[in-house]
């Protein structure tokens, strides 16, 4: 155990911290205001796209795990935006460098870290959750072309959407897990259309996606005919990470104490209950533990050793520590905690309400509480995996 | 940066789950747990062997000079094997004498401790957890009168550091007269709880004051979370084993989800403990003396967080063993019941983080 710092890291570190300090105005609003000035600021100093060859549009550094957690530690403590992290950013980039062909890196990787381009993901379909494989959405071959017709839900962004990367069913003849292809769809293709799905927040952020004899090139295809379930995985790996980032549920959990701090009860603080108090005290314990299992998946990748279990837990907890930070917070405003919309008494505009319905859906995406559990019991523990029911 | 545990410290551990094996057996424990009068001598004698009685002994003195989190391995070793050996007396003793010994109470006491030729006790379970029953000992004089619960190790110890009410800490020699000292028989029957009565008990005070007491109390939580950490993860890979090996309706239980959640589930929880208690162990050593607030903190959520899991593991281990984990025949309650002594050992959950919160300024003056 050694968790001090290089002097070489402390400089990093400064440089780091000057340039938020430089960019002061950026954090505090412009950013938002111009997201794509601020990517594009992000990806000249090697803040966002850092380790993506110059090439297809990024900053070409050499990866360093330790960097890109100094850039994340001072990016959350400036509460600086981290730039562009959609789904084509954190997911689609991460795999068509690994497998890609070259004419599709150089086409789409520069525009999409650039935010000209905005990705949605087609994987889930109404009969297709849990069981992704089981995926039903076809495309059939005409000349060079690939019709498909089908639909997807569970689409974030899909309305805001240019492109589309998605698991189609290409091999109807192959093996349920070998006859599904990798995608590449634009969305203004005729025949797509796509509807918002509402749901309990009252927002819409997802939809559905339809498709009507939608014609794409056979060269949109990622990864070769058939390996499309094999390059989703790669995808999925980097989404589960992104799910249960340690470092935002410390910086809820720190809002939440701001909370507690500052809300009065018959004149006394929140904080002063001590029930109130403990349930927050548990939950500290609870983030420190997945923060400190985080450091300790950093030192795994940094070694190149498995991490094991510490690595297959880290989307069941971390989702979970998420909601419960919220459901404390609204238990905190007691009558409070369920005002929402607007009005002179809504909190922190509604973000606690919108985190603890939002979060359950967390919890549920990107493979469920459930399966989370049959990966860990399965790859981490070796338990035997649940006997293929017999044919009816 | 480097988050992990170094070859030599993951070889002394193995090491000593090695040793372990060989000198305290689970039918040695239960030889152990099942007669009062076995004072484990020989499992002490393997120990002293290994160099556990001196792992926290400077090297000058006999001792291995390892720091907390070595000592946090081999207490992790030891509650893996239900051993009856009594740790906090073990590392805390050293500690109170380098830190608020005098050159001459170091130089009688520390190479005894080291060999093993002494052993030491540490009575700080009212200053920490809170007086029961009317228990708390006062220091007038030179002398030491009262009472200290709890005291793990404490009927075999030949030295005890103990603490009273108003936060000073004091050396009393075993044979020392007017201390009397019954045996408080327990749940947990692989490690021996002690009352000490106190009348009139000459004792040398120890420097430090109250950091002193802090860093003693800090160092036991983690000590304390570690075997439990130990014991709960011994709970689980026997259940997991169990659930590859039990056949019920012509499949072995391990393949139902209703079983294998609950394998995961305690796999999920107890997994993130092992980081937290590394961590406090290691803020624990990084600390300067005086510069304890944050070594406090990690050792209190280690302490409560982890004997929160542990119950939760215990319990649930055990249902996936099912009707063979109640037996006594099976012992897998030997790990249920040492891991139930660790959860009150020196506070329960709610009064460690109710420490915690104070140590942060939550709780109101």
């Amino acid at each position: 155990m050694d968790l001090s710092e290089t002097p070489q890291m402390a400089t990093f570190r400064g440089e780091v911290r000057a340039f938020l300090g430089a960019h002061a105005d950026d954090v505090a609003g412009g950013a938002a205001r111009d997201p794509k000035a601020w990517q594009g600021l992000l990806i000249g100093h090697g803040y966002a796209a850092r380790t993506i060859p110059r090439a297809y549009g990024g900053f070409g550094a050499e990866p360093d795990i330790l960097k890109s957690r100094i850039i994340a530690e001072e990016f959350i403590a400036a509460g600086a935006p981290r730039g562009i992290a959609n789904q084509g950013v954190s997911m689609l980039v991460p795999t068509l460098l690994e497998v890609g062909s070259e004419a599709q890196k150089m086409r789409w990787i520069g525009p999409t870290l650039r935010g000209e381009i905005v990705w949605c993901q087609g994987y889930s379909e109404p009969g297709a959750g849990s069981d992704l494989a089981s995926l039903q959405t076809k495309a059939v071959e005409d000349g060079t072309d690939f019709v498909i017709s089908g639909s997807k839900i569970w689409t974030s962004t899909a309305h805001a959407a240019q492109m589309m990367f998605a698991l189609i069913r290409t091999e109807p003849d192959a093996a349920k897990h070998e006859g599904i292809s990798y995608v590449l769809i634009p969305m203004d293709t005729p025949g797509i259309e796509v509807r918002p799905l509402k749901t309990m927040t009252g927002g819409a952020e997802f939809n559905e996606v339809f498709f009507t004899d939608v014609r794409v090139g056979q060269d949109q295809v990622v990864g070769g005919r058939g390996r499309g379930w094999f390059v989703a995985n790669t995808t999925l790996k980097h989404e589960r990470g992104m799910l249960g980032d340690p470092n935002a549920t410390e910086a809820r959990l720190n809002a939440l104490i701001e909370l507690m701090k500052s809300e009065t009860i018959d004149g006394q603080r929140v904080v002063d209950n001590p029930i109130f108090r403990d349930r927050l005290m548990d939950l500290q314990g609870r983030v420190l533990a997945m923060k400190f299992n985080g450091l300790r998946l950093l030192t795994a990748q940094l070694t190149h050793e498995p991490a094991g279990l510490a690595g297959l837990i880290v989307k069941l907890q971390g989702c979970e520590l998420n909601h419960q930070l919220a459901a404390l917070a609204i238990d905190a405003l007691g009558e409070l905690g369920v005002l929402y919309h607007d009005g002179p008494h809504l909190r922190a505009k509604g973000r606690w309400q919108w985190n603890y319905m939002f979060d359950l859906g967390l919890i549920i995406g990107g493979g469920t509480a459930q399966i989370q559990k049959n990966i860990i019991a399965e790859r981490g523990l070796g338990l035997p995996r649940e006997p293929k029911p017999a044919a009816a | 940066m480097e988050f992990s545990l170094t070859p030599d410290q993951r070889m002394m551990q193995e090491s000593l789950s090695r040793t372990l094996a060989q000198a305290s057996p689970l039918e040695r424990v239960r030889a152990f747990a099942g007669d009062p009068s076995d004072t484990g001598g020989d499992v002490w004698r393997a120990m002293a062997e290994f160099g556990l009685t001196g792992i926290g002994v400077p090297e000058a003195s006999g001792g291995l000079g390892l720091g907390l989190l070595d000592a946090a391995l081999a207490s992790e070793a030891l509650g893996a094997a239900v051993a009856p050996v009594p740790l906090l007396g073990i590392v805390l003793a050293p500690i109170a004498l380098l830190r608020g010994g005098s050159a001459d109470q170091q130089a009688a006491w520390l190479a005894k401790l080291a060999s093993g030729e002494v052993q030491a006790a540490v009575a700080i379970s009212e200053t920490v957890a809170g007086a029961r029953d009317g228990a708390g000992v006062t220091a007038s004089g030179g002398k030491l009168n009262g009472k200290a619960l709890f005291v793990a190790g404490g009927l075999a110890a030949d030295l005890l550091v103990v603490g009273d009410v108003s936060g000073g800490l004091h050396l009393v020699a075993g044979d020392a007269a007017g201390l009397a000292r019954a045996f408080m028989p327990g749940l947990d029957e692989t490690r021996r709880l002690a009352e000490l009565t106190f009348d009139d008990v000459t004792a040398e005070p120890l420097g430090g004051g109250p950091e002193l007491l802090a860093a003693l109390r800090d160092a036991a939580w983690v000590l304390i979370a570690a075997d439990t950490l130990g014991a709960a993860q011994t709970m689980l890979d026997k259940a997991v084993a169990y659930a590859k090996e039990r056949r019920q309706f012509g499949r072995v239980i391990g393949s139902f989800q209703a079983v294998k959640h609950l394998c995961a589930e305690m796999a999920a929880e107890l997994e993130p403990c092992r980081s937290l208690v590394w961590y406090a162990a290691y803020a624990f050593d990084a600390a300067r003396p005086g510069v304890s607030g944050e070594a406090s903190l990690m050792a209190a959520h280690a302490k409560a967080l982890t004997c929160e899991v542990g119950r939760f593991v215990a319990r649930t281990a055990t249902e996936v063993h099912g009707g063979m984990g109640i037996t006594d025949l099976l012992g897998l309650h030997f790990w249920f019941k040492r891991i139930g002594l660790n959860r009150q050992l020196l506070g329960g959950p709610e009064r460690v983080r109710e420490i915690a919160a104070r140590l942060q300024g939550l709780v109101a003056a």
